[in-house]
């Protein structure tokens, strides 16, 4: 008697002790959905949740702004696959996440934002600190929630986690009020997640199959046009045995990259404004496109009433919205890449192209790639060839947005899926840096180079502190041309050289590496770029190489903004 | 460029309309009018969109709004089948000597009621289509008016048919 008496008063004892906290809650809940790590910053409405997060298996990495740990909660997701995390307090806090969500969303990665929220008897009175995060970051998130009560905590985060990693993936916000994180409750065992408006459709109608089976079959130069979605179903060996039985070469769109490897015979590798020009003249001449897990964006088609003009188009994505927005499809069909690709490969059977085949080999062509001399100036594609060819091409690469960033895109060719990590649709200088940090996080035991710009380094540069902090294995080269380059770029060709407010000074970015403890070299000359890039990768820490590339330096070919293929600018014909 | 009718199921959530609306503004859609209201089932709303647009914007826009989550059905109603109806409050100027021509037009030709007189203004309710309550606006105009509330316009369509929402209907 008195023992089962003392024994229930132990039993209570721990829970007297450490109340089930709304905070608490959180971290359960989190838990239960696998995260182990969470891109954050402290501030006053979350003080609550830091006070018990060190009692959970989660880890936390603290950023020295909060877009750092959205941008990084965003590598993490892409170089992994799983949903990241990142947290904030309320008001700017919670604004600072809004560049990162909105990058998330425009390249549909999952993450899970979290924020801080003033009490709720507070809520509407302009309060410290108190900004309506839902109501901002409504059209940049898949979907978003305020919190209201302890109980509400689980199902809520459990909901959040399978909007944003499932269908077409992208960022969910939490609002989470500081009253419920301090509020007393349970959390609720996990329920199967009923969200009667949302119902991803998976597998895809098989009459549409059926049609873009018939029309592949009597295809004479198709072409698939392979995105985002390859890697975000997992379809990439799929896809190869699709193209490999159809012969079917494959282009790839920015965000495609790594979703059917570069090295692959039938890759055409990156289409677009910066895409090769065999590739868009692949587009051009085609009769039936292919485009799988891919938005037909304007940096892909340029102008659209001159888009593919031969073809009739089938088009796969698992957003419906997708479908006949920018291009009418001729066989839409709705469905996750993988899948559907696993059941047309069954309708299609095998084909032959070879005299298609043969055509496009004759108009291989790479990118101009810069002059080489030795001791003379540095091309920048000359530095993405050797990192590339240095690092066996397996690196998982970062990059800002930019001349560099379509440079890296064009000469870094990956054979591996979720290694190339950039922000495509929203095209977020500052990106690189903290998406590095994230995916080395994700990936402890991967190389990892951020490819950044001497202007977008300087957005978000701050992160250095925590890639030290955390001692993240991240390798910063930093192509410095003293421009905003790609800007600079366009006001050469389109505006008459008038280089209004694109030179941009930079600190000098070896003491600035030494500022943060961090080992760096500078790079001048294209005979020092073996040396340096053997050096960097042997140092067990983060790097810093900066490389002084030519400063007018253009990214080509390029079909400019709203033109067609016709306009195609293959390389520099201004040469002086 | 047609006029379309959509009736949509919503979920009845805090912010749904907010949600909704933000779509529109975002994505540059025109919207006539909107009528909200509770639906036969419990926990849905049923929202009236009239809209301009081709076939093919009314499809994006039928499309976008079900990547809402609390958006349930949308259905594209529009046709000959379709009952409209919108109701209208009408406060116009009205003199001794005006007053019985109004009262006479309004309540002979567009059977709207007079439901407040006051010694300068009546106020006139008129329901049905749209088109009718223009009308009847452009007629008294000429007499001043005052102020116009319109409610937006409901629709439903005629026969045994219904939009419902089925178990598996639901896309996102």
């Amino acid at each position: 008697m008195v023992a089962e008496t003392e024994r229930a008063a132990a039993e209570a004892q721990p829970s007297a002790e450490v109340p089930s906290t709304g905070a608490r809650v959180l971290c359960r809940a989190l838990e239960r959905e696998g995260v182990e790590v969470i891109f954050g910053y402290p501030g006053g409405v979350v003080i609550p949740l830091y006070d018990v997060l060190p009692e959970f298996g989660i880890h936390h990495v603290l950023v020295r702004h909060e877009q750092g740990a959205a941008h990084a909660a965003d590598g993490f997701a892409r170089a992994s696959g799983k949903v990241g995390v990142c947290l904030a307090t309320s008001g700017p806090g919670a604004t600072n996440l809004v560049t990162g969500i909105a990058t998330a969303m425009l390249d549909s990665i999952p993450i899970v934002a979290l924020t801080g929220q003033v009490s709720q008897s507070v809520i509407g009175s302009d309060a410290f600190q108190e900004i309506d995060i839902t109501g901002i970051t409504l059209p940049i998130t898949k979907h978003n929630f305020i919190v209201r009560r302890v109980e509400d905590i689980g199902p809520t985060i459990q909901k959040a986690f399978h909007l944003a990693g499932t269908g077409r993936p992208g960022p969910v916000l939490v609002d989470l009020p500081k009253d419920v994180l301090l509020g007393h409750g349970e959390l609720a065992p996990a329920d199967p997640v009923n969200l009667p408006g949302y119902r991803p459709t998976i597998v895809p109608h098989r009459r549409q199959l059926r049609r873009a089976a018939e029309l592949l079959r009597s295809a004479e130069r198709p072409l698939i046009l392979a995105g985002h979605g390859i890697l975000i179903s997992g379809a990439t060996d799929e896809l190869v045995a699709f193209a490999n039985q159809a012969q079917i070469p494959v282009g790839l769109t920015l965000l495609g990259i790594g979703g059917f490897p570069g090295s692959h015979p039938l890759c055409l590798g990156m289409v677009g404004m910066h895409g090769f020009s065999h590739a868009n003249h692949a587009i051009n001449e085609a009769d039936v496109l292919v485009g799988i897990g891919m938005r037909f964006d304007d940096r892909v088609t340029g102008r659209l009433s001159e888009f593919a003009p031969h073809a009739k188009v089938i088009h796969i994505d698992i957003d419906p919205a997708e479908i006949g927005k920018n291009v009418p499809a001729d066989v839409p069909v709705v469905g996750d890449a993988r899948e559907t690709l696993k059941l047309l490969r069954g309708e299609v059977g095998e084909l032959n192209h070879d005299p298609w085949l043969e055509l496009l080999a004759t108009w291989r062509k790479r990118p101009p790639s810069g002059p080489v001399n030795p001791r003379g100036p540095l091309a920048p594609q000359y530095v993405v060839e050797r990192l590339h060819a240095l690092t066996g091409g397996r690196a998982i690469v970062t990059t800002d947005v930019g001349q560099h960033q379509m440079w890296t895109a064009q000469f870094y060719s990956c054979d591996t899926p979720n290694q190339w990590i950039t922000s495509g649709g929203l095209g977020t200088m500052g990106f690189g840096l903290p998406s590095a940090l994230g995916a080395a996080l994700a990936r402890p035991a991967a190389e990892v180079w951020a490819v950044v710009g001497d202007g977008g380094v300087q957005m978000t540069m701050f992160e250095l502190a925590t890639v030290v902090q955390e001692q993240a294995r991240v390798k910063l080269a930093i192509v410095n041309n003293g421009y905003l380059g790609m800007v600079r770029q366009w006001q050469q060709l389109f505006h008459n050289r008038n280089y209004s407010e694109t030179p941009i000074s930079a600190p000098d970015f070896m003491l600035l590496a030494q500022a943060y403890g961090i080992p760096g070299r500078r790079v001048c000359h294209p005979d020092e770029v073996d040396e340096a890039i053997a050096w960097a990768r042997a140092v067990d820490g983060p790097t810093v190489l900066e490389f002084r590339v030519n400063q007018e330096e253009n990214v080509f070919p390029m079909i400019p903004s709203g033109a067609s293929i016709r306009d195609m600018i293959e390389e520099d014909l201004e040469w002086e | 460029m047609r006029r379309h009718t959509l009736a949509v199921l919503v979920e009845d959530h805090p912010g749904v309309m907010n949600r909704v609306m933000s779509l529109f503004r975002q994505r540059g859609f025109n919207v006539d009018s909107i009528a909200v209201g509770h639906s036969e089932t419990p926990g849905l709303s049923r929202m009236t969109l009239v809209i301009q647009g081709d076939d093919q914007t009314v499809e994006q826009l039928s499309k976008q709004l079900y990547k809402l989550l609390e958006v349930i059905k949308v259905t594209d109603v529009t046709g000959d089948n379709l009952i409209q109806r919108e109701l209208a409050l009408v406060k116009v100027a009205a003199s001794e000597r005006t007053r019985g021509d109004i009262m006479r037009l309004v309540s002979e030709v567009y059977r709207a009621r007079i439901v407040d007189a006051a010694p300068d203004t009546l106020v006139i309710e008129v329901t049905g289509p749209s088109e009718k309550i223009d009308s009847l606006i452009t007629l008294v105009r000429p007499y001043g008016i005052k102020e116009i509330a319109r409610t937006g316009c409901a629709a439903i369509e005629r026969g045994s048919g219904a939009v419902v929402v089925a178990r598996d209907e639901a896309v996102a």
